[in-house]
């Protein structure tokens, strides 16, 4: 693929875009991408319909377009989708609990709603890391996402609200 | 003849770094991206529109670190979560300045290849590296060659860093004795570093007690004098004007 297309099938459509394929909340997709630096926020949003990650700064600041990239919490505006071949992508849709969700709107965690599917990403994580975080870890481990409305004590409350209830699923 | 094939958007996916430096000087045009975290900001503010880009996110060998005894040989390609998580005990304060770095989406994709590379005076990583006295390593499809990190950097995002080469590694000291990072910015989290400052003290050299006066006594001492001597330098070196 790194060879200078020549010959009739340079026209073709095929080889002017690069096709990446991945995982995506479990299923298989493929996409195709037709300039290397497309983002994975792009390419979720515009290209496969999967809105979960909202695009709001796209220079990694506001952590609304969250997801999870083998497991781990990045911005998918900062990723460019040809770096995700074969890679497993989780949404908002695939990633969180549903304790955390659930959480969140009896906290009254949610206000207009823009930042949420970012931070459902990132409280998701962090309870799987750390079953029972204190407010300070919560603090740091959601730093990278912005929100505008509630002042994030609500969503603190929501945080233990989810450690709580998940602890009393277990056996 | 033939005419021109259209540009064709190309994403070049070495797996390991032999074949990513003659990627690089067979497509001198092809912008190496890891964590993407300052290249796709310039990417989706289109003050960046590369036609072909050279991903090391697969390369292996840049993904690990080493103990070398008494130096640490960290790959480029680490990002800074694992540099706070695994490595806080033998460089601390590297590891403090990782932790400073964005968020934790930012920590997870960003590394210190890519803060080397873009050499911006900005960059958490280089006051600790500055302070304890690191090698960087880089490679070409020429070869490979180190550089001390006071000769790695040459101005703002100005860095010894030549077209067709990559940085592959920093060989960072283990500490000797304490060390610090502090930074200033607007907030704690999510900043960008208006100034940093990396110290890292190398104690070997213990005061003795005689009869001029006790090792504690010229501990104090020391200590007083080198406060006193660094803040007349400063105070000499930033008059506003000068008697």
């Amino acid at each position: 693929m790194t060879q200078p297309a020549t010959g009739p099938a340079a026209a073709t459509a095929a080889v002017t875009a690069i096709r990446v394929t991945m995982r995506v909340d479990g299923a298989e997709v493929a996409a195709d991408v037709d300039r290397p630096g497309e983002s994975l926020l792009s390419t979720l949003r515009d290209r496969l319909g999967l809105t979960g990650a909202k695009n709001a700064c796209e220079q990694g600041e506001c952590g609304s377009c969250t997801v999870l990239l083998d497991g781990d919490p990045v911005c998918a505006c900062l990723v460019a989708t040809a770096q995700c071949e074969g890679r497993e992508v989780q949404t908002v849709v695939g990633a969180v609990p549903r304790p955390v969700r659930d959480a969140f709107v009896q906290r009254g965690a949610v206000q207009c709603g823009f930042c949420t599917p970012g931070l459902l990403v990132a409280v998701a994580d962090l309870l799987r890391r750390e079953p029972d975080p204190a407010d300070a870890r919560i603090r740091e481990a959601l730093a990278g996402n912005l929100c505008r409305c509630t002042g994030y004590e609500k969503i603190i409350d929501a945080v233990h609200t989810a450690a709580a209830t998940m602890a009393g699923d277990r056996p | 003849m033939s005419t021109a094939a259209p540009a064709r958007p190309a994403f070049h996916r070495p797996a390991a770094v032999d074949e990513a430096v003659r990627l690089l000087a067979e497509h001198p045009e092809a912008v190496p991206v890891a964590g993407g975290t300052d290249l796709m900001v310039a990417v989706n503010y289109r003050l960046a529109r590369p036609e072909a880009m050279l991903d090391l996110t697969g390369v292996a060998e840049l993904r690990e670190w080493a103990d070398e005894g008494d130096a640490v040989r960290i790959g480029s390609g680490v990002p800074y979560a694992r540099i706070t998580a695994e490595l806080a005990a033998v460089l601390p304060g590297l590891a403090a300045a990782a932790r400073t770095v964005g968020s934790p989406q930012i920590r997870n994709r960003g590394t210190l290849g890519g803060n080397l590379a873009t050499a911006s005076p900005a960059g958490d990583g280089h006051p600790p590296l500055l302070a304890t006295g690191a090698t960087v390593e880089i490679a070409s499809a020429a070869g490979a060659r180190r550089v001390p990190i006071g000769e790695f950097f040459l101005g703002p995002k100005r860095s010894a860093l030549r077209p067709g080469e990559l940085v592959t590694a920093v060989t960072v000291p283990k500490a000797a004795g304490p060390q610090q990072f502090l930074k200033v910015g607007t907030r704690n989290a999510m900043v960008i570093a208006v100034c940093s400052f990396a110290l890292a003290l190398d104690p070997a050299a213990r005061p003795i007690d005689d009869v001029r006066g006790t090792a504690d006594y010229r501990r104090h001492a020391l200590a007083v004098c080198a406060a006193r001597a660094l803040r007349r330098v400063w105070a000499a070196a930033h008059e506003r004007s000068p008697r």
